[in-house]
C-alpha cells in the first residue's frame, strides 16, 4: 500500500502531531515501505484464530471499589507547565 | 579503571559481608568510574550525592547485620523508570524537567533490598530503537571497538545506556526494559548478560509505558549469577499493576547448579534465516556443542510463524504506543509549546517534543487503529500473535528450553542504519518473538566476532520458568568462558 501526503496529514491530525510538508513527504516514503513489508501478514491463514487479548492467561484482579490513594493535589500538579490553585491551566476551550 | 568497580554483584556482596570494603567505598569508586566515562554518554543524570547518602545508610545496616540482598550494590537505572525526586526523561524532550513525585515499583524493590543509585541511564526515546540513536540526549557509545579501529559503535537499544555502563564497569548491574529485544540485543552487543523475564514477573508500575502488552523490566549484568540476584529483587506481585502475576518468586540464584544432564534443548529451524552470517552460524553450532558436552539432548523443532513476528510486532507495538503516548500533551507535565487554542497547543507540543522515530511509530499506531483499518491490521496482527504463542506451546511440549543466536550481527557503527527504519527493525528478528508470546529469555555473551566485538546466544524458556534459563545460562557462560573486556579507551 502507499501512503500519500493527505493520508499522512490526516493521521498526524488524529495523533495531534503537527507535521511540516517536508516531514510529511519523508514519512510518505517511510510509512509506505513499512506497510508494504507488513503486507507479509496476508500470507498467514488466520481463519478461526482468536485474537490475543492477554499474553498470560489470568483473571484480571478485582478489589473493593473504594478510595485507596490520593489527597495530594499539590504533587499531582507539581510538574504542570502551568497551574493555578491545583488546576491545570490550558488555553480557553469554550468561547 | 579502578578495581572495586570491576567486581561483580556477587563479589561485592561477599566483600561487603567480609568487611573487605564498605558500601561508601564502593559508591565512591563507582562515582569516579562514572565521571571518567562521560565520553560514553551512558548517563542522562548522575546522582553522586544520592549514591553516597544511600551507601552510608547501607553501611549502617551492614554494621547492624541487617543487610538486604543487594545491600550497598551501586546500580544504574534506565531513565524509563520513575525515581522520586530525580529527573526522569525517557530520553525524550517531551518530558523536559519532569521530576516524578513517586517511585516505580521495580526501583522501590531494589532500594528496599539495599541497592544504591548511581544515576539515570540514557536509552532510546521511550525505548523505541535498537541503537540508542533516537535519544534526545544523544548517542551512547559502545565501550567495545572493532580491532584496530576507532569507529564508534552503537551499544544496542533501547537499553543502550544500561548495556554500555555495565560493559564499561561503571556499575555491576543496571535496570533495563524489553519490548521487542531492548534488554537482550544491547546485552549481546556489549558482552553482557540480559534477561527479559516472563510478562507479569516484574511490575510495570512507574515505568514509562511503550507497548503495555509487551513491556517487561529486567536486569543487565556481567554474569548470569548477578542477573539472578538482581532479577530476584526486581520481581514480585504488585497490586498497582493488574498484569503483574501473583506467584512466588523462586530463588533464581539457587538454579545455578551447573547440571543440565538429560535436559532437552530445542533448535528452531526457522531461526536459520536467509543470509545468516557464517560467524553467527558457527556461534550457534558452538552453543549446540556445549549443550551436548554438558549432557543435554538436542531436539530439532519448528516454530513456523517466526517470520511473521516482526511485522506483527510493528503493528501491535506502535498501536499500543500511540495510545500510551497520548498522555504527553503539554498540560500535565513536561514540555509545553504555546498554541492559539488547545488543539494547536497539543499539536505543537507533540511536534516539538517527540523525535522522528517516536512520531513514525505514533503515526503507524494511529493509522492501524483508525476507523476502517482496525480489522485489517491490528486485529490481524493479534491473531498472528496467537499463532506465534501456539508455536511455542507446541515446542515446549517436547523441550525444556530453546537455543538461538541473540542478534543477526555484532554491534554496528553509529549512523550505519539510522537512515533506514526497516533495516533497523530487523535487528530484533531473534528477540521479538519472545515478547509476542510473553515468554522469558536470556542472552549470554558467547564469543567474539571476526572484528573482535561480542556476540551472544539466547535461551528462551517456558512461561515463569526463568529458573531453567539461569540453570542452562550458567552452563553456557561456563563453557564460553567469556573473559574479553573492552579496552579502557574512554578514561
Amino acid at each position: 500500500m502507499s501512503f500519500d501526503s493527505a493520508t499522512v496529514q490526516k493521521t498526524a491530525r488524529l495523533a495531534r502531531i503537527a507535521v511540516t510538508d517536508d516531514e510529511a513527504s519523508r514519512l510518505e516514503g517511510e510509512l509506505s515501505k513499512i506497510f508494504d513489508w507488513a503486507e507479509m501478514l496476508n500470507e498467514v491463514d488466520v481463519e478461526g484464530v482468536e485474537p490475543m487479548t492477554s499474553v498470560m492467561p489470568m483473571d484480571l484482579k478485582k478489589r473493593q471499589d473504594e478510595v485507596t490513594d490520593g489527597g495530594y493535589a499539590e504533587k499531582v500538579t507539581a510538574n504542570a507547565p502551568e497551574s493555578e490553585d491545583h488546576f491545570f491551566v490550558v488555553p480557553k476551550v469554550v468561547e | 579503571m579502578s578495581k572495586l568497580s570491576d567486581l561483580t554483584i556477587a563479589e561485592m556482596r561477599d566483600g561487603l559481608a567480609a568487611k573487605s570494603f564498605s558500601a561508601s567505598e564502593l559508591a565512591t569508586d563507582s562515582i569516579s568510574a562514572v565521571e571518567a566515562a562521560r565520553d560514553l554518554n551512558a548517563f542522562v543524570t548522575e546522582t553522586p550525592e544520592k549514591a553516597l547518602e544511600m551507601a552510608k545508610a547501607s553501611d549502617a545496616r551492614l554494621a547492624k547485620g541487617d543487610a538486604g540482598s543487594l545491600e550497598g550494590i551501586p546500580l544504574g537505572i534506565k531513565d524509563l523508570f520513575c525515581t522520586e525526586g530525580v529527573l526522569t526523561t525517557a530520553s525524550s524532550h517531551i518530558l523536559d524537567g519532569y521530576i516524578p513525585p513517586y517511585e516505580s515499583t521495580v526501583t522501590a524493590n531494589l532500594w528496599r533490598d539495599g541497592a544504591v543509585m548511581l544515576g539515570k541511564l540514557n536509552c532510546d526515546e521511550f525505548a523505541m530503537g535498537s541503537s540508542n540513536e533516537t535519544s534526545y540526549y544523544g548517542n551512547v557509545i559502545n565501550p567495545w571497538r572493532r580491532d584496530g579501529s576507532n569507529t564508534p559503535l552503537v551499544p544496542g537499544g533501547s537499553s543502550g545506556g544500561s548495556s554500555a555502563a555495565v560493559a564499561a564497569r561503571l556499575c555491576p548491574g543496571a535496570t533495563a526494559t524489553d519490548t521487542g529485544g531492548s534488554i537482550r540485543q544491547p546485552a549481546a552487543f556489549t558482552g553482557t548478560v540480559g534477561i527479559k523475564p516472563t510478562y507479569g514477573r516484574c511490575s510495570r508500575w512507574g515505568i514509562a509505558a511503550f507497548a503495555s502488552s509487551l513491556d517487561q523490566a529486567g536486569p543487565i549484568t556481567r554474569t548470569v549469577r548477578d542477573a539472578a540476584i538482581m532479577l530476584g529483587s526486581m520481581s514480585g506481585h504488585d497490586e498497582k499493576d493488574s498484569t503483574s502475576v501473583d506467584i512466588a518468586v523462586p530463588n533464581f540464584e539457587a538454579a545455578l547448579t551447573g547440571d543440565i544432564r538429560g535436559m532437552k534443548i530445542g533448535i528452531p529451524k526457522e531461526y536459520r534465516i536467509d543470509g545468516m552470517s557464517s560467524e553467527i552460524e558457527a556461534l550457534w553450532q558452538q552453543g549446540i556443542d556445549w549443550m551436548k558436552a554438558a549432557g543435554a539432548e538436542i531436539v530439532d523443532i519448528s516454530l513456523p510463524h517466526t517470520k511473521y513476528a516482526l511485522p506483527a510486532y510493528y503493528i501491535v507495538a506502535p498501536a499500543e504506543a500511540s495510545s500510551n503516548l497520548a498522555r504527553y500533551d503539554g498540560v500535565k507535565y513536561g514540555l509545553r509549546e504555546q498554541g492559539k487554542d488547545i488543539t494547536d497547543l497539543y499539536e505543537k507540543t507533540r511536534s516539538a517534543g517527540f523525535g522522528a522515530e517516536v512520531k513514525r511509530r505514533v503515526l503507524i499506531g494511529t493509522y492501524v487503529l483508525s476507523a476502517g483499518y482496525y480489522d485489517a491490521y491490528y486485529l490481524k496482527a493479534q491473531k498472528v500473535r496467537t499463532l506465534i504463542k501456539r508455536d511455542f506451546e507446541r515446542a515446549f511440549e517436547t523441550v525444556d528450553t530453546i537455543l538461538t543466536p541473540a542478534t543477526p550481527t555484532a554491534a554496528f557503527g553509529i549512523a550505519e542504519k539510522s537512515d533506514d527504519p526497516l533495516a533497523m527493525y530487523l535487528n530484533d528478528i531473534f528477540t521479538v518473538t519472545v515478547n509476542m508470546a510473553g515468554l522469558p529469555a536470556i542472552t549470554i555473551p558467547a564469543g567474539l566476532s571476526g572484528e573482535g566485538t561480542p556476540l551472544g546466544l539466547q535461551l528462551i524458556g517456558k512461561a515463569f520458568d526463568e529458573v531453567t534459563l539461569f540453570r542452562v545460562g550458567g552452563v553456557v557462560e561456563d563453557a564460553a568462558g567469556f573473559e574479553a573486556k573492552p579496552d579502557n579507551w574512554w578514561a
